[in-house]
């Protein structure tokens, strides 16, 4: 089935969610990746605010190419998960809702998803020009120095993604393939 | 023995070129491949993502926007006639000037940082990783190969022992594909080398995916080996983008090189579905 969400989410949305179900997101999300969580990780151990605000928010693991002219961003796939697995749980248990990638996730990240009632999802990774289509701005709000790396407010609409791991801890990457192992 | 005159300059123009159009068209060999695993794919949610990444690749080449975000590291590989002689300056310039051309006029990410420890983006995907060859005649073949790092994250180089044989290769490129899974963007190409030493054995595996999908090696044992991988792979029910079905790889390349009598060495080079590659000759 296909859902309608909205970003921001609430927690009683994200719960209905299951593992297998596809979304189009409509609001805001925020874009980071390795340098931007390194960065946002060392402002918490200094007791600093972060740029946006984690709860109910959903990080898009993400750093777009160059925008082409009459275009709000150029091509804007995921980008491996795992690599951020080190700074999720932390995020996690200040209040981030989801995030939006593609690969596997640690134990640890398993755990804080569930701890938290979080959801994970995956975009089609590989299909940045599509993806790029569904978002209708984008504004870098924090370390604009990483190029590419910075964190970005999001605009997007029916952005489309698929429930990998839900908010009880049932993981596609798990069941699917299983059913097509011969 | 007359020696042919290049400027460095016609280097830097197709390699400028060249990172721009492999990065917005994909080869035919891979477009066809693609299209081929859409149309046997058992899995519907397999399904609609290939026919999501064929969808993608019309975006990409009629707005001008990469396939992929992540537009690689420019991989170039020269091989150079022994009776040509480049004029006008450094070929490594040269091709350097083309990556930094390309990348910023062509809208393509720079992914490239100075040092891999203090990290700091060179800002114009600089510098290329080049590999040079000298072969007889007077000809000069420019390949080029952005490769992205979600699946070059995934590659591994075993140092299995000869007694491994190939039940050991099959084991070893095996696990490879199955740890990559849903992170190396599939359905995957594998570039395999196997024999040589430690570095030959890599080289021999990004070398193998820029051979077109639809080209299986010349040697019958070792395209028999390819064929077998891939039939092994695509058991493993990884499926396009992890999520299950029978296309977790489009295809196996393999290269061979004469090895030492103590050593199996084997590298897979693990390549996303955006397998970027052109070549020319000057």
């Amino acid at each position: 089935m296909t859902v309608s969400l909205s970003a921001p989410f609430s927690r009683e949305a994200l719960k209905k969610l299951k593992a297998g179900d596809r979304v189009l997101i409509s609001g805001e999300i925020f874009s980071a990746r390795d340098a931007a969580h390194k960065r946002m990780d060392e402002a918490l151990d200094r007791g600093e605010e972060l740029p946006f605000k984690l709860s109910g928010s959903a990080v898009y693991y993400m750093g777009p190419s160059p925008a082409v002219p009459g275009h709000p961003i150029g091509s804007a796939g995921p980008t491996t998960s795992s690599r951020m697995d080190r700074y999720t749980p932390r995020l996690l248990d200040l209040g981030l809702s989801a995030m939006i990638g593609k690969g596997k996730r640690s134990p640890e990240v398993h755990g804080a998803i569930v701890r938290n009632g979080a959801v994970y999802f995956a975009a089609v990774g590989g299909a940045g020009a599509l993806l790029s289509e569904r978002i209708l701005s984008s504004e870098v709000i924090a370390y604009e120095d990483l190029g590419t790396e910075a964190i970005r407010r999001l605009t997007v609409r029916d952005f489309p993604c698929i429930v990998v791991i839900d908010s009880t801890g049932a993981d596609l990457y798990e069941t699917a393939p299983a059913q097509y192992r011969a | 023995m007359a020696v042919r005159e290049i400027n460095v300059s016609v280097l830097t123009e197709k390699v400028r070129e060249l990172c721009i159009s492999v990065n917005l068209r994909l080869s035919e060999d891979m477009t066809a491949g693609l299209k081929a695993a859409r149309e046997t794919e058992e899995s519907e949610v397999g399904r609609s993502i290939l026919a999501e990444l064929e969808e993608n690749l019309k975006v990409a080449e009629n707005e001008k926007i990469p396939i992929c975000q992540d537009t690689g590291m420019a991989v170039i590989f020269l091989e150079i006639g022994q009776d040509v002689h480049f004029t006008g300056g450094s070929i490594e310039e040269a091709l350097e000037e083309g990556v930094r051309l390309g990348y910023t006029e062509g809208c393509l990410r720079k992914s490239v940082v100075r040092d891999p420890l203090i990290r700091e983006n060179t800002k114009d995907n600089t510098p290329a990783i080049i590999h040079y060859s000298v072969v007889p005649g007077e000809k000069v073949r420019l390949t080029l190969a952005p490769k992205g790092f979600g699946s070059e994250n995934m590659s591994r180089i075993f140092m299995l022992k000869p007694a491994e044989g190939v039940e050991g290769i099959k084991k070893a490129v095996l696990k490879a594909v199955e740890d990559a899974g849903p992170n190396a963007c599939p359905p995957m190409v594998i570039g395999v080398g196997i024999g040589g030493d430690f570095e030959k054995c890599a080289l021999m595996a990004k070398l193998a995916l820029t051979r077109n999908i639809s080209e299986p090696s010349p040697l019958p044992h070792i395209r028999a080996l390819e064929e077998e991988l891939l039939t092994e792979i695509n058991k493993t029910g990884i499926g396009p983008g992890g999520l299950g079905g029978r296309n977790t790889a489009l295809a196996v390349n393999i290269n061979t090189f004469a090895t030492h009598i103590a050593g199996l060495p084997l590298a897979v080079n693990i390549c996303c579905h955006v397998n970027r590659h052109a070549a020319l000759e000057l």
